[in-house]
């Protein structure tokens, strides 16, 4: 259930790849992962804290392996964005929750947070 | 021993898949070989103290809290209540003749004529009401307080819980208490093994996650981030919500069905509740 591109996901895609290190990206990529970033952090929404370790994060948990070098680990970002909708599909035996199929987080929510890890 | 199938009869219960079904004792074999590999310099009996048998530092703190335990008070007043005469004179001492020398180990067990697990705190219910008394709440308050005084006085003593082979209808519970502990459930989809067997000594925030052998032998406990003592069922649904998944009532089928098969796999580890925990 791969979304198609948004023009905000373009934009942020260029900004990531365009601009190389170092660049500032331009303020609408800026706000999603801003966005992004409260998602990952509400607990009642990504609570990504609770299992990794990212920046930022205090009392962060261990039980997955920590959020660093994400764009080396994920050059495609669709595949990132496969994992946080539903890593079981990718490793029946991951502990991940499920936020795309479950519905813990909406399509939305999920492009957010896709843009705020990629950045870490 | 039958060392043989282990790796597959491992592979199956971390799994939880169906097809082949394991014996207990096979089930019980690899669960104990699991943990003595993950966490090596544990020994076998001090997996009774929870995650304090993984975690050096937090041990410290937790022996502390030891020295003067909060379930002190609680096992008084458990004392107490089991001695109190209910309505028509008798009391809970009339059901359970042999509390002096410890009565907590016998539970859980499967009960023939009535075809279910029976756990102690059920039967304490059951004695109630045989006596025309009313049911005691199951997560806190008396009926943990009674089950703390009956655990003090069954300290040191071990596990056995026994799956009788003359009778299917007790591997069936234990089956499907095993079916319970590796089903994920909830909206955030963990089973209770996810944690428990996938990721024990591993942070959920800043909650250590504790390993499952061993897990039962210390409730009731006092926790002081709840302020009271109380019971492992109500741990069983405190752990439902936190996956977001409706909890089972204290003492319904499926929660004594998964006490049965929890407890069967501490078999072999010392009872040494009540216990104190964050």
């Amino acid at each position: 259930m791969a979304r198609v591109a948004t023009p905000v996901l373009a934009a942020a895609l260029a900004a990531t790849f365009g601009g190389g290190p170092g660049a500032v990206p331009d303020a609408t990529a800026a706000s999603m992962i801003e966005e992004g970033r409260k998602i990952a952090f509400d607990r009642r929404k990504g609570n990504c804290i609770a299992c990794h370790i990212m920046a930022g994060a205090t009392l962060a948990g261990t039980v997955g392996p920590p959020l660093v070098g994400m764009k080396a680990r994920f050059p495609d970002k669709i595949e990132l964005r496969l994992q946080i909708r539903d890593a079981t599909k990718i490793n029946p035996q991951s502990l991940m929750p499920p936020f795309g199929r479950h519905e813990i987080l909406t399509e939305d929510e999920i492009d957010k947070v896709v843009e705020y890890v990629h950045s870490l | 021993m039958r060392f043989a199938p282990i790796a597959l009869l491992g592979a199956s219960l971390v799994l939880g898949v169906g097809g082949v079904q394991a014996a207990p004792e096979d089930d019980l074999m690899a669960f104990r070989n699991f943990y003595e590999q993950r966490f090596p310099d544990t020994p076998f009996d001090d997996f009774a103290n929870g995650i304090y048998s993984i975690d050096k530092s937090r041990r410290e703190e937790w022996e502390q809290m030891e020295e003067f335990p909060q379930y002190e008070f609680d096992i008084d007043a458990g004392e107490e209540l089991f001695h109190e005469p209910f309505a028509n004179g008798k009391s809970l001492a009339d059901c359970f003749p042999d509390y002096e020398s410890g009565v907590r180990q016998n539970y859980p067990h499967w009960d023939r004529e009535l075809g279910e697990v029976v756990t102690m705190e059920w039967a304490i219910n059951r004695c109630r009401e045989q006596h025309d008394e009313k049911p005691l709440e199951y997560y806190k308050g008396p009926l943990a307080q009674i089950s703390a005084y009956l655990a003090f006085l069954s300290r040191g003593k071990i596990i056995d819980v026994k799956i009788p082979t003359d009778d299917p209808r007790a591997l069936a519970a234990y089956e499907d208490g095993k079916r319970f502990y590796y089903s994920r459930r909830g909206q955030l989809n963990f089973s209770c093994a996810s944690c428990h067997v996938g990721a024990p000594g591993m942070l959920l925030r800043a909650e250590l996650l504790g390993p499952a052998l061993g897990q039962v032998s210390h409730f009731p406990v006092y926790r002081k981030t709840w302020g009271e003592i109380t019971t492992l069922h109500r741990s069983y649904a405190a752990c439902s919500r936190q996956l977001r998944a409706a909890a089972f009532k204290a003492q319904s089928r499926e929660y004594r069905n998964l006490e049965f098969f929890h407890t069967y796999m501490s078999n072999g580890i010392p009872f040494n509740g009540p216990g104190s925990r964050h």
